[in-house]
């Protein structure tokens, strides 16, 4: 391919003690695509994108983001350089409203004196914002946007950890498994939002076990197996069972695609 | 599995019908809640409800059985002199345990502070206002400390501040040799050191400006944790430190912050004390930090983290003064007061635990 790649990593390795999670793995992610990232449970699919957001710090490996080196030392530095992420256990504060989790850490300030001085919030306006997200998002069963967090269903919660990542991400968004608690209307809008999103041009990494969805979206799919990288496959060339095959170690992919 | 790629782009068969879904926002009729279901909501989105309503009832109980003696301005106002301290030691107890934290050196920091305020002025003849400065420079400092080795070297705050209770201690008995420096002197040559104790009269009602800067310190407090993204972070660590971290809070650096802070308002009821009891007493304010616990918890306050309102914790306060002082009125063994705030806590907790089910 000619065009860059916006991140890339190469050889990372995390190791929890004597559970190796990441062993030599290497991702790309191009500009504008949907990428989308299978493989087992515990095959380190999770640990390959907190390595990415600075939720961990790899023992080994380099990660460049448009060329250049990086380190992300916390998620902050992530997000600041507009990464942003949905994580399997969602990161949401339970006793915290729907309004403050969507903003936790990059809150809005009233204008004028009260937010200059006395720092106060703009609860007002992020209330509004939150709820026009979760309304795209077409979460409309949530009633009070100033609930808080524990008194939502699991997908709804799921709803809001999404609605964030979307409304905030500027560079690239990282969705692990976020449709794994939605029912199928809410499912299918974050499918529509992931290609949303992709029409606005960022690239999306999508972790999911649900191969249909897969398929339907992904412009790519990188398969991970035994902490690295397998192959990456392209979804019109392959069938569901191909992929299925080749991530639980029924099939080895053809070696044109091992060099990928 | 069979299906060609060539159609894998398209959503399912069943999805097809949701173009024609609800697009509204849910209402429900609310009414079908029991009552007991409200009760057990309304207090969950209103923590400081609780200790409120105890209050008062407390208030009704004792006017009934002590009569017009007790229901005056002047034993009205003189509680809140007696909770003044307390108030404000609770204050900083309160940050401390909303991030699943606890405090067992904030009177230990309360009374060094005060040891250096009175002996820096004494004996090395600082101005007083400088001493005073350095007063809240020590509470920052034992904060810092507590802070650092709970934040970043991880240890439980439980067992920090147990050891740094024991070393603030030893440290303000060895410094001021146990030497207490009078009231005469402090009021002929340090009047600011006193400040807090001065009173002032509105009808009946006697309030000393330690009850004022208490009261004002509550109401910052709870402005700041409620209205300001720093207070928000430190209701997020104490619910689930590790997502707190994801979601991009600086966890380790808020957390330093709430204890340097809380550090800070120990320093202040050092200079609260001093008004309180005239001189400067390194044996003063024993019972601080127990007395700052059960303000917490018979406030609401979830000693898990994350839950609770800094008024709460002013009403549990007031309830201890308005035990105190009503049974001493009654003329009882003052044994009755511990028995009934003894059980008094354990009540609030199984409360706090039967209001958190909501989540459930
Ligand atoms: N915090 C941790 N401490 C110890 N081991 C961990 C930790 N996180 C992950 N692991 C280990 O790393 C390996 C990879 O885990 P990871 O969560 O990345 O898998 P995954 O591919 O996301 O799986 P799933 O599909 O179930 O989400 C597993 O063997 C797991 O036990
Ligand atoms: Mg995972």
């Amino acid at each position: 391919m000619s065009i860059e790649p916006l991140l890339t990593a190469r050889g990372l390795v995390k190791r929890y003690g004597r559970v190796t999670a990441l062993n030599q793995a290497d991702f790309d992610l191009y500009p504008g695509e949907i990428l989308a990232v299978i493989g087992d449970n515990g095959a380190g699919k999770s640990s390959l994108i907190k390595a990415i957001s600075g939720a961990v710090t790899p023992d080994e490996g380099e990660i460049r983001l448009d060329g250049k080196p990086v380190q992300f030392r916390s998620p902050i530095e992530a997000r600041a350089a507009g990464i942003e992420t949905v994580y399997q256990n969602l990161a949401l504060s339970p006793a915290l409203s729907i309004a403050d989790n969507m903003f936790l850490g990059r809150e809005i300030r009233k204008p004028g004196f009260m937010g200059k001085w006395l720092r106060m919030l703009d609860r007002a306006a992020m209330e509004k914002r939150a709820r026009d997200k979760l309304s795209e998002l077409g979460l409309m069963t949530i009633q009070n946007i100033g609930q808080a967090v524990e008194t939502l269903s699991g997908g709804q919660r799921q709803g809001v950890a999404v609605a964030r990542a979307a409304a905030f991400g500027s560079k690239m968004i990282i969705l692990d498994e976020p449709t794994a608690a939605l029912g199928v209307k809410e499912s299918r809008r974050v499918l529509e939002l992931i290609l949303d999103v992709k029409r606005r041009g960022l690239p999306i990494v999508l972790i999911s076990h649900n191969m249909p969805h897969v398929f339907e979206v992904a412009d790519r799919i990188h398969i991970h197996r035994l902490g690295r990288r397998l192959c990456v496959i392209d979804p019109k060339q392959y069938t569901m069972s191909d992929a299925v095959a080749f991530m639980t170690g029924a099939k080895t992919p053809p070696e044109e695609l091992i060099a990928a | 599995m069979t299906d060609a790629p060539a159609n894998a782009a398209r959503p399912q068969e069943f999805e097809t019908v949701l173009s024609g879904s609800d697009k509204t926002v849910a209402n429900f009729d609310t009414q079908t809640r029991t009552p007991v279901e409200k009760v057990q909501h309304f207090l969950h989105s209103n923590p400081a409800a609780v200790p409120l309503i105890v209050l008062i009832a407390s208030l009704v109980v004792f006017a009934v059985l002590v009569g017009g003696k007790f229901f005056s301005a002047f034993s009205m106002t003189l509680i809140l002199q007696q909770v003044a301290i307390v108030g404000v030691i609770g204050a900083a107890q309160t940050l401390v345990v909303l991030t699943a934290g606890i405090d067992l050196s904030v009177g230990a920091i309360m009374v060094l502070s005060s040891v250096v305020m009175g002996q820096f002025t004494f004996r090395y003849g600082l101005p007083p206002v400088l001493s005073i400065l350095c007063g809240f420079g020590v509470g920052a400092l034992c904060g810092w400390i507590n802070g650092t080795l709970v934040a970043r070297v991880k240890l439980p705050p439980f067992i920090v501040t147990l050891g740094m209770w024991q070393i603030i201690l030893a440290t303000n008995f060895l410094y001021s040799a146990n030497e207490t420096i009078r009231s005469q002197d402090i009021e002929a040559q340090a009047p600011i050191l006193q400040l807090f104790g001065d009173t002032f009269k509105v009808g009946n009602a006697v309030f000393t400006y330690g009850v004022i800067a208490m009261v004002l310190l509550v109401l910052l407090l709870w402005y700041v944790l409620n209205h300001t993204a720093w207070g928000r972070h430190v209701y997020a660590i104490g619910d689930d430190p590790a997502a707190a971290e994801l979601a991009g809070v600086r966890v380790k650096h808020t957390l330093v912050s709430v204890y340097v802070i809380a550090g800070l308002i120990c320093s202040l009821g050092g200079w609260l004390l001093i008004g309180r009891i005239g001189s400067v007493s390194p044996t003063a304010g024993q019972f601080a930090n127990i007395e700052s616990i059960t303000a917490v918890v018979i406030g609401g306050i979830s000693l898990f983290g994350g839950r609770g309102s800094i008024l709460g914790m002013l009403f549990g306060a007031l309830i201890v003064g308005v035990f105190s002082l009503g049974l001493r009125l009654i003329g009882t063994d003052p044994q009755w007061t511990y028995l009934l705030i003894g059980t008094l806590i354990i009540v609030a907790v199984a409360v706090d635990q039967w209001i958190r089910k909501v989540a459930g």
